[in-house]
């Protein structure tokens, strides 16, 4: 079978579905749809425009009808914005525990590590940007949505500790959920803790750049992630504190579409630029060696 | 020391939302010698949900910050049931930034169901407010002491406890989010608030086994309610002999233990 005659399937059987369905509401996840093959095709939850993964793929998973950039996975941001091969990565073997004995919880992360390749949701590692050297923490959303635990804060404070000994800027390009509720306090508490780091890190007068992808919320949106000295987000991305349907359930009405998107956190601002994805390498390494030498 | 109340984690979450639960208006004037309120952040308004000002306790002149929770409907509509917008945060890192200007110790206090999710917070940045608070208050280069006087609910509350020392009353409970919103968000069904608080870890003996909280307040026999000014007392006490004891530390030592207090809080095995 020919790619175009997979096509028509993929067209027809979702076709079986009304459009109306889909109409009234772009956050909901895309159960109540016909069952469309999650890997051939990607629905855009914000335009709600169908494309074939390979076409997004060729795009760097942005979506081309209203440019909303898409989740990446750590991995394969790494790629995009490190040198080749200049990566090398912190605490790969770093594994959490289950600090308040909630039910479930080991086998959630065993089945979640089996399945993605991760060991948690970040990713933190020193590499080079067009030559510029510097520590760079990725959050990868398919890992518990990329909440914070006690591997999430320590990895993140390890990284901005290293940063501040050797001298590096450091970038973080965010996704998070928020805290993560299956470590209770404890994963309150990393709030404070990779916020204390970036404070030192500050103080040493280094750099430090954040990159808002989708979706950042939550307790990282109330720590590290806001506290860049430069704030970068991706086009269309999700940025919040609270979440969307708290709020709507607080005030009873529904929220304009572009709430706490990347465009609301520029006009109210909270962001310093929003920067599309085909540039984003080179945005960076020309904000890193505009810093080079400020760092003295 | 006898341990006069036992009460289970939902117990405790009943008598912190008892309707007669001293709030930080209570206590004041009874742990404070004087208190002279301070308002507004200078940037946008003043957020009736925290209050702050200058107190002295034994003579020793203090910054006061405070989450205030309403002990009536016309009080919990002034400040909004606990939960600070972001002026609120803002509010108190300006004293905050003051207290240090004037070397005068921090003492928050901390009551609040969480930061309030609303349209307007978040279009004023809710988590920056949050965040620019931890930061600063991790450097901050005076003694700080906060006090968990009922609910610490969320980043809301994490937001006045980056301290050198955290105590909390003896039935009060800090969380990572409300007991309901857990299990709505864990279990699908924010029913089972009793299930989540037993499960959670949220009890003033749960925070000082993990290392979140230094001290706990003993509160009278069946909880605050029944004897504030006993409450008041035992906090009054608290405070002047933790005072005494962090202010003739060496500023740079307390930033470190300060930092390290959080550092090592996470549970964590490395393969």
């Amino acid at each position: 079978m020919g790619l175009e005659d997979l096509f028509n399937v993929v067209k027809t059987r979702f076709n079986v579905n009304s459009p109306e369905d889909d109409k009234e509401d772009g956050d909901r996840p895309e159960d109540t749809a016909v069952q469309v093959p999650e890997d051939l095709v990607f629905k855009c939850p914000r335009c709600l425009n169908v494309i074939m993964t390979d076409e997004l793929e060729k795009n760097l998973k942005v979506c081309p009808q209203c440019n909303y950039h898409s989740r990446l996975t750590a991995p394969e941001r790494i790629k995009l914005i490190a040198d080749k091969d200049s990566f090398k990565e912190f605490d790969a073997d770093m594994l959490s525990k289950n600090p308040i004995d909630f039910p479930g919880y080991e086998t959630k992360q065993q089945a979640l590590r089996d399945s993605t390749g991760l060991k948690d949701a970040v990713i933190t590692g020193e590499c080079t940007i067009r030559g510029e050297r510097c520590v760079m923490g990725v959050m990868d959303p398919r890992y518990m949505m990329a909440s914070m635990g006690s591997v999430v804060g320590e990895k993140i404070t390890r990284a901005f500790e290293f940063a501040t000994e050797n001298r590096l800027p450091v970038i973080m390009f965010t996704a998070s959920g928020g805290a993560r509720m299956q470590e209770g306090i404890v994963s309150l508490m990393q709030m404070a803790k990779t916020s204390g780091a970036v404070a030192r890190h500050s103080d040493a007068g280094l750099l430090y750049i954040t990159v808002i992808t989708d979706p950042t919320t939550g307790g990282v949106t109330a720590s590290f992630a806001s506290l860049g000295d430069i704030i970068i987000a991706e086009p269309k991305v999700l940025i919040g504190f609270a979440g969307r349907r708290v709020i709507e359930g607080t005030i009873r009405q529904r929220l304009p579409d572009d709430f706490q998107s990347a465009e609301f956190a520029l006009e109210h601002g909270f962001a310093d630029m929003i920067v599309e994805r085909k540039s984003m390498r080179r945005t960076i390494a020309h904000i890193l060696k505009l810093h080079k030498g400020a760092e003295i | 020391m006898e341990k006069l109340n036992k009460f289970t984690p939902y117990e405790r979450l009943e008598i912190v939302r008892h309707k007669g639960r001293p709030t930080v208006r209570d206590y004041i004037p009874l742990i404070f010698d004087e208190f002279i309120e301070m308002h507004g952040d200078r940037l946008f308004g003043d957020d009736g949900a925290i209050m702050g000002g200058i107190a002295s306790i034994n003579g020793i002149p203090v910054t006061v910050i405070a989450e205030v929770k309403g002990r009536n409907i016309n009080e919990n509509k002034e400040c909004n049931f606990a939960m600070p917008n972001p002026e609120g945060y803002r509010k108190a890192l300006r004293l905050a930034k003051q207290a240090e200007k004037f070397h005068r110790p921090v003492i928050c206090f901390i009551d609040t169901p969480g930061a309030f999710a609303g349209v307007d917070a978040e279009k004023r940045g809710q988590g920056e407010a949050i965040a620019r608070n931890l930061m600063e208050f991790m450097r901050l280069k005076t003694p700080i002491i906060s006090i968990v006087l009922g609910e610490g609910g969320s980043g809301g509350a994490l937001a006045l406890g980056v301290c050198d020392c955290l105590a909390v009353l003896e039935n009060s409970i800090y969380s990572v989010i409300s007991p309901r919103g857990f299990a709505s968000i864990l279990w699908k069904d924010s029913g089972k608030e009793k299930e989540a608080c037993s499960i959670m870890k949220v009890t003033a003996e749960d925070m000082i086994e993990l290392g979140v909280a230094e001290k706990i307040i003993e509160e009278p026999l069946g909880g605050a309610h029944n004897d504030v000014s006993q409450t008041a007392e035992n906090i009054a006490e608290f405070l002047y002999k933790t005072l005494n004891k962090k202010m003739k530390i060496d500023i740079d030592v307390l930033l470190n233990e300060r930092y390290t207090k959080f550092r090592k809080i996470g549970e964590f095995e490395e393969g």
